[in-house]
């Protein structure tokens, strides 16, 4: 084995280091306890400022920051999406003040895929903490999730289509709170399942599919809540995982 | 017509970085303003394809570079860091409330890189293209500021996280 460079002990530290590599730096630092120290230092500084500041990217998006990435005279669709994520991300009371002016109420269900593809596309990227809480903790996950949904929620097993449970987060939607489960396969694509209280009086339950900023996303009402699973594995997978979705949690909801 | 980029799902990722460059919630959103403005009159320049959070890091790391240079003669440390609220339990906040005061410590050449490698998963390569620097000069500008932040936050036993790698 050749000596260890610095540059190679951060690359550990940040998870760069090709597999093969990763192994040998990992023999060094077991005979070089000084190099160990500072190795772990480091680490531990990656987790210190992902624990300080990874609590902003749930709060609520500031409306003159959501009006910044708007041009004066946007099209159509980008201006719906961009009202579409600020309630979203501020609620009723962002798009009560003017976002939304004009625009077919946010009640229709196609809001759900949209808001579901929006959030997927917004948290499905982070490679280290994709979840708020992960599935080590998957009892307090759910249990958490439920609570401040104000259902008795459930993360459906997907180990049968090969992805597993990597956590959820939650989130503000314009029906109030929001819980994202987070999937992920051996390939590390992953899928995320967007569940929210449905708008009052609606009554959609069939199963539908939409394309939102090439996100496949297949939704659906069931009860008071609204579910939405998205993700850019291709249609017919994603739909394979929504059919199973559907068929646990209808039928868990059948036998409480 | 050119299909527009949604700036908006990048929103969330600029303002947590704004917020530990600069330590202060309202000059991070401040800075995050101005670099979608920046971004949608330069927009044109912008290649479709090219990766799109990179380019505006890039953008937001010129205007924080230009603040600096002017704000530089009358601004010491940033007093603001210890006020940032943080979420978690009371042994997160400490470890918070240091990594702030750490951070705040560091220049801003070492801060960028730590926080672009270490909190926005950027590459080497990446965060030199952001930067505007060879990589070489990422690494040792990283190299520095993991060794300043480990000597600044090691004479605090009491919130040293535990860490199985």
């Amino acid at each position: 084995m050749t000596d260890v460079q610095e540059h190679e002990l951060h690359a550990y530290v940040d998870g760069t280091l090709p597999e093969a590599r990763r192994l040998e730096v990992e023999a060094w630092l077991a005979a070089n306890p000084a190099d160990a120290e500072r190795v772990q230092a480091w680490a531990a500084q990656n987790q210190s400022l992902h624990a300080a500041f990874d609590s902003v990217l749930n709060e609520p998006l500031p409306l003159n920051l959501v009006r910044a990435t708007r041009r004066p005279a946007l099209p159509v669709p980008f201006k719906a999406m961009a009202a579409t994520l600020a309630m979203l991300v501020t609620g009723l009371v962002g798009y009560a003040i003017g976002l939304g002016n004009g625009e077919q109420a946010p009640a229709a269900p196609v809001y759900l895929a949209r808001d579901a593809a929006i959030a997927h596309v917004v948290f499905s990227p982070e490679t280290r903490h994709p979840v708020e809480v992960d599935a080590a903790h998957a009892d307090h996950l759910v249990a958490w999730l439920s609570k401040r949904v104000g259902t008795q929620l459930q993360a459906p097993d997907f180990s049968a289509q090969g992805f597993d449970l990597l956590g959820g987060r939650l989130l503000t939607g314009e029906t109030g709170p929001v819980a994202q489960f987070m999937y992920q396969d051996k390939i590390e694509r992953r899928v995320t399942l967007y569940v929210r209280r449905a708008v009052a009086g609606n009554t959609e339950t069939s199963f539908r599919h939409a394309t939102e900023n090439g996100v496949d996303v297949f939704y659906w009402i069931d009860g008071d809540f609204g579910y939405a699973l998205s993700g850019q594995i291709g249609r017919q997978a994603i739909r394979q995982l929504a059919d199973a979705a559907y068929q646990q949690l209808v039928t868990a909801s059948a036998n409480p | 017509m050119r299909t527009r980029p949604d700036l908006i799902e990048h929103l969330p990722r600029l303002r947590r970085y704004a917020r530990a460059l600069t330590g202060d919630v309202n000059r991070a959103d401040d800075l995050v303003q101005d670099t979608l403005e920046r971004a949608l009159a330069k927009l044109d320049l912008w290649q479709p394809g090219s990766d799109l959070r990179a380019w505006l890091f890039t953008l937001m790391h010129n205007l924080f570079v230009n603040q600096i240079r002017v704000r530089r003669p009358q601004e010491t440390v940033m007093e603001d860091a210890l006020d940032v609220p943080v979420s978690g339990g009371q042994m997160e906040a400490l470890a918070a409330r240091d990594i702030h005061a750490a951070l705040a410590q560091l220049p801003e050449e070492q801060r960028e890189v730590l926080l672009l490698v270490g909190l926005e998963q950027f590459g080497y390569a990446e965060a030199a293209q952001v930067l505007g620097v060879p990589t070489g000069t990422v690494m040792s500008r990283l190299s520095r500021a993991r060794e300043r932040m480990r000597q600044m936050l090691a004479g605090e036993p009491a919130v040293k996280l535990k860490l199985v790698i």
